[in-house]
């Protein structure tokens, strides 16, 4: 084949085969959706302190470990309401002149997914702590302690945002103090919350479904409590219900969840509560998380029976009359 | 022949082992439940035990038919040899011990002993022990019980066997001195003359035997030509010793100053990228190692996968190409002075990287694209240059094809500089275009840049370190046809199910599936070349390297086809199963093909060899390190995939793979210890004066010297 003896050509159409692919599967169908796409109408601008926060979660790689993207599968309805679109990446644009476009999908997940991070976890002592020494709340955790963006200070101004971090990481009496730097990477993480859709807008729907066990009489599946309890509590009141000193109260043996009522321990779990200026404010996890009266069921007869807690079960009929009552009080 | 079952009982038991909490972990979520007090894990115990058993019973069949056929009266009679037959194996000694017996016409019986003595062996007894046992299956004490009757069946079984296998042989011993019998009476009733007249056909008696010496004088051995090697013992050796490298015509010294300079620069970065390696591996099990921002994990792992791509894999690939090309060529290479200046751009693209990767000033995040464009521009500046210079040689060349090895290595600076400028050129990849290319880039950096090159070196140094043509140009040609068709397609199937258009990703995981072509084609190849020369393997230390690179090529990359369908995502997508393989894949084949290559050529730059022992060293340890290493992390992070699928609380699933993680950290600790063997055998390749002088050489150069004076 004297066409392969030839450098010239045999170099120039390797190149050309190359290139031409290239421009097929690459540079065409990126270009068609960076010029197709646009950000979703509901979907809010960064603020200047989540854009300062964005840099700095870039800065320290937290993309390693920490994907931004809802797949279109079952598994991953847990990070999100929908799966994501490309409409929720058109409004990253190139960082600056030297660097690239952050649209932090990741591609590996050693820690969760951040998609909607700012609904399932915005609580500001909880996210604070937890940058400072994730495993002060979460022990099995391996992700990386931010202390750097923390400074130690023995006597702390009146503007200073004082982060609630136990006596065993600290020496002596001094405190530690969120730096700009932590609150602008922890307004960034609170800004993470996946765009609502436009109205008659019908969301892609999650692929591979599993088969939903019914039970005996047809009803939807029991919810189970536990696992409820470990995705969306546990972080700050802990496995043991024992909460964190200083910063989560205790639910073993709180009154709350052993008492009588019932009025306001839904309304704790589905609106937060910050009620009591020794304890950091707790989220509205209940509506952020769109619970169900099953789930919030389940919850709360977890709580009461775990831990050496005894209180009375709970039906869902009982919640549901509930969290339609506190609908009609808060519009 | 025998042993066989026994292996693949041996294999059974082991993928009951293990898929016995795998199945049991699918039930209860819970991916780190092993446990012995499992049913299923004695079950899988006694499925062996009965499969063995089974086994057993079925060899014993097949023992009893032959019993049976060697006592049946007259059965083999056809079979046996006839006495007029035996007579024709007599040797000289026996035929005159014959005839004179038959002189003496003394007793025959002497000669029936001597025969039925050779025939003989001697035969024992043994014991047997069977017990029954039935079946309950249901509770794990039930299991244990029937696991406890079983074994002494099994042994009761065992012994059985042997025992037969004895009885049959007395049966053999029994047949034989039957057969010595008639022999013995054939032989009473024939006539002298006949026994004489086959002594006859013997020819004449020989004299006495001759001297030892007689071909080969009595004088000490000389070897005019050269062709002996004999390397002195020098004590007793630990390992078998392996074929030193030949001695080849000199390198222009200034090629080869080049060449060691890359391949320097290449083992500290290696040094350095893997000792990040090492630190961030140990910071999955122990997180607060330290608290200083720029040792933090999230931005020591690009420092530690940039400073392997770019700094060791890229830096030998391009010190071995300045080897080959011009070598292939035959020709000298074109300009020198170009490539100290892309050694240059590449180490400052290198270093100044891992500073600003440090410093947390990194390009977005997209994997292997940490580097911001200014830095990763010396990288592709220093492409430039390289191309320039493998294409005016080849442009030179005095022979009229281009050798295969060449397409590989200047297609793949080709294709690198395209996929640079791709990525990095800073004026587009708003939105989803930037994931769109990152997977194109990160794909293509790993399949167009380090294997098509790392192929093209094979194409060389492995005919050559086997001393035979490579099997077959055509296919070489059709993978790298192939290769470039579908690899440069399969970009995007790290985002499948993820927001980027679903035909794309369609057309990536086609892609993956094609890739079977070339990867089938390139390992039949190389493993065809071994043909006729698979002993040389044992006695080299390179060929073990390019081996093993070989089986991983196979298996690493038809495991990414496996690993890029839809179903495969669902489980392994996100985990550390992608960590495991792309270690398989850089590591398993890149970095051995590498390390052959390296040790295959540095001996004829320096003229100095490693110490044999510590090349296998490195080989052994690099081995198990990976396996350590990749093994227990695709089984963990399936564990952790099947985990996700049954809705398990995601902190139970970072829980679960903590031992694994161990794991990995131990592998990854045997793969550095690897590498600091490497650099020491790199130390003793480079720098003179560590052996012993040669005694001969060193009176030579006296005697030269002494002429040189006066």
């Amino acid at each position: 084949m004297s066409m392969l003896d030839n450098h010239k050509i045999l170099f120039s159409n390797a190149a050309l085969f190359f290139v031409g692919l290239t421009i097929m599967v690459a540079v065409i169908p990126a270009l068609s959706n960076q010029e197709r796409n646009r950000p979703l109408p509901g979907a809010p601008a960064l603020s200047r302190e989540a854009r300062i926060g964005k840099g700095i979660y870039i800065a320290n790689g937290c993309v390693a470990c920490h994907t931004q993207q809802v797949r279109n599968i079952d598994m991953d309805r847990i990070w999100g309401d929908r799966p994501g679109l490309a409409a929720d990446y058109a409004a990253n644009v190139r960082t600056d002149f030297w660097r690239n476009t952050a649209t932090l999908m990741g591609t590996e997940r050693t820690g969760p997914d951040l998609t909607n991070v700012g609904v399932r976890q915005p609580g500001k002592d909880w996210n604070l702590v937890h940058l400072f020494n994730p495993r002060i709340v979460v022990k099995e955790s391996v992700m990386p302690a931010y202390p750097w963006l923390f400074e130690r200070k023995k006597d702390p101004g009146k503007s200073d945002v004082i982060v609630n971090v136990p006596a065993a990481y600290l020496n002596g009496d001094e405190k530690v103090v969120a730096t700009k730097d932590a609150l602008y990477l922890l307004a960034y993480l609170q800004s993470l919350k996946q765009a609502a859709l436009p109205q008659n807008t019908v969301s892609p729907e999650f692929l591979y479904k599993k088969e939903l066990k019914k039970a005996a009489g047809g009803e939807a599946p029991a919810a189970d409590g536990k696992a409820l309890y470990a995705a969306n509590c546990q972080t700050c009141h802990q496995e043991n219900g024992e909460g964190l000193p200083g910063a989560f109260p205790p639910l073993k043996g709180s009154p709350v969840v052993t008492g009588d009522d019932l009025e306001k321990y839904v309304g704790i779990i589905m609106d937060g509560y910050d009620a009591r200026a020794e304890y950091g404010v707790m989220p509205a996890v209940g509506t952020n998380m769109s619970f169900t009266e099953n789930e919030v069921a389940a919850i709360i007869n977890h709580e009461r029976s775990s831990w050496g807690n005894q209180g009375k079960k709970v039906t869902p009929e009982e919640v549901k009359k509930i969290i339609d009552l506190l609908k009609l009080k808060t519009p | 022949m025998k042993q066989m079952p026994v292996f693949g009982w041996l294999g059974l038991s082991l993928l009951f082992l293990i898929s016995a909490p795998l199945a049991a972990s699918a039930d209860s979520g819970l991916p780190y439940s092993f446990s012995f007090s499992d049913p299923s894990v004695w079950a899988a115990l006694l499925l062996f035990i009965v499969l063995a058993l089974l086994g057993i019973a079925l060899l014993m069949r097949q023992k009893i038919r032959k019993i049976r056929a060697a006592s049946r009266p007259g059965a083999s009679e056809a079979q046996r040899v006839r006495p007029e037959a035996w007579l024709q194996r007599f040797t000289r000694e026996q035929l005159q011990e014959l005839i004179a017996l038959k002189k003496k016409k003394g007793s025959m019986s002497c000669l029936l002993v001597l025969l039925a003595g050779a025939l003989l062996a001697p035969a024992g007894l043994s014991a047997q022990n069977v017990t029954g046992s039935s079946s309950l299956l249901s509770e794990t004490g039930v299991m244990i019980t029937i696991l406890l009757l079983a074994l002494p069946v099994l042994l009761g079984l065992v012994l059985l066997y042997v025992k037969m296998q004895r009885v049959l042989r007395q049966f053999r011993n029994k047949q034989r001195l039957k057969d010595a019998d008639r022999l013995a009476a054939y032989l009473k009733d024939l006539p002298e003359e006949s026994l004489e007249q086959l002594l006859e056909k013997h020819g004449p008696e020989p004299g006495p035997l001759p001297e030892e010496t007689l071909l080969s004088g009595a004088g000490p051995a000389e070897d005019r030509r050269g062709l002996l090697q004999i390397n002195d013992p020098g004590g007793l050796p630990i390992v078998a010793a392996k074929k030193r490298a030949q001695k080849r015509p000199d390198i222009d010294p200034a090629l080869s100053r080049l060449v060691l300079w890359y391949l320097g620069c290449s083992v500290f970065w290696l040094l350095f990228g893997t000792s990040v390696g090492e630190y961030i591996g140990i910071k999955f099990i122990a997180p607060d190692a330290d608290h200083v921002s720029w040792l933090s994990f999230g931005r020591l792992r690009p420092v530690h996968t940039n400073a392997v791509f770019w700094g060791w894999a890229s830096l030998a690939m391009l010190g071995l190409g300045y080897y080959v090309v011009p070598r292939v060529s035959n020709v000298k290479l074109y300009s020198l002075k170009t490539g100290w200046y892309a050694l240059w751009l590449i180490n400052a693209s290198v270093v100044s990287g891992t500073l600003f990767l440090m410093a947390g000033v990194n390009n977005g995040g997209g994997e292997y694209r940490e580097y911001i464009w200014p830095v990763m521009a010396l990288f592709a500046l220093g492409l430039i240059l390289t191309l320039w210079n493998f294409y005016q040689t080849i442009a030179h060349r005095t022979t009229r094809e281009i050798y295969i090895a060449n397409w590989y290595i200047v297609a793949s600076v080709i294709f690198a500089i395209t996929i640079v400028l791709v990525a990095y050129i800073p004026i587009w990849q708003n939105g989803l275009g930037e994931t769109i290319i990152q997977g194109y880039y990160m794909h293509q950096g790993v399949g167009m840049w380090f294997m098509l090159f790392t192929l093209g070196i094979v194409y060389y140094f492995l005919p050559q370190q086997l001393n035979q043509p490579i099997y077959s140009y055509s296919l070489g040609i059709l993978a790298f046809w192939t290769q470039i068709l579908f690899y440069t397609l399969i970009g995007t199937h790290h985002f499948v199910f993820s927001a980027i258009p679903w035909w794309l990703q369609t057309v990536a995981i086609v892609g993956s599936a094609g890739m079977a072509i070339p990867v089938i084609a390139g390992t039949t190849n190389f493993l065809m070349t071994f043909k006729g020369a698979w002993s040389k393997v044992n006695s080299s230390y390179t060929l073990p390297f390019f081996l093993v690179g070989i089986i991983f090529y196979f298996t690493g990359s038809l495991q990414g086809t496996a690993e890029a369908f839809r179903t495969t995502n669902l489980i392994w997508h996100f985990t550390d199963f992608t960590v495991a393989h792309s270690h398989m894949t850089m590591y398993g084949i890149i970095c051995f093909f590498l390390w052959a290559a390296i040790y295959a050529i540095v001996p004829r730059l320096t003229g100095k060899e490693p110490p044999q022992i510590s090349v296998g060293i490195h080989f052994w340890l690099a081995l198990i390190g990976l396996l350590f290493y990749i093994i227990p992390l695709m089984y963990g992070s399936t564990l952790r995939g099947v985990a996700w699928l049954n809705g398990v609380p995601f902190i139970e699933t970072v829980k679960g793979m903590a031992p694994y993680w161990v794991w990995r950290a131990v592998g990854g600790s045997l793969m550095w210890g690897s590498h600091l063997v490497f650099a020491y055998n790199m130390y003793r390749m480079y720098v003179p004066g560590n052996a012993l002088p040669d005694v001969r050489d060193a009176a030579l150069s006296r005697l030269r010297d002494e002429a040189a004076a006066s």
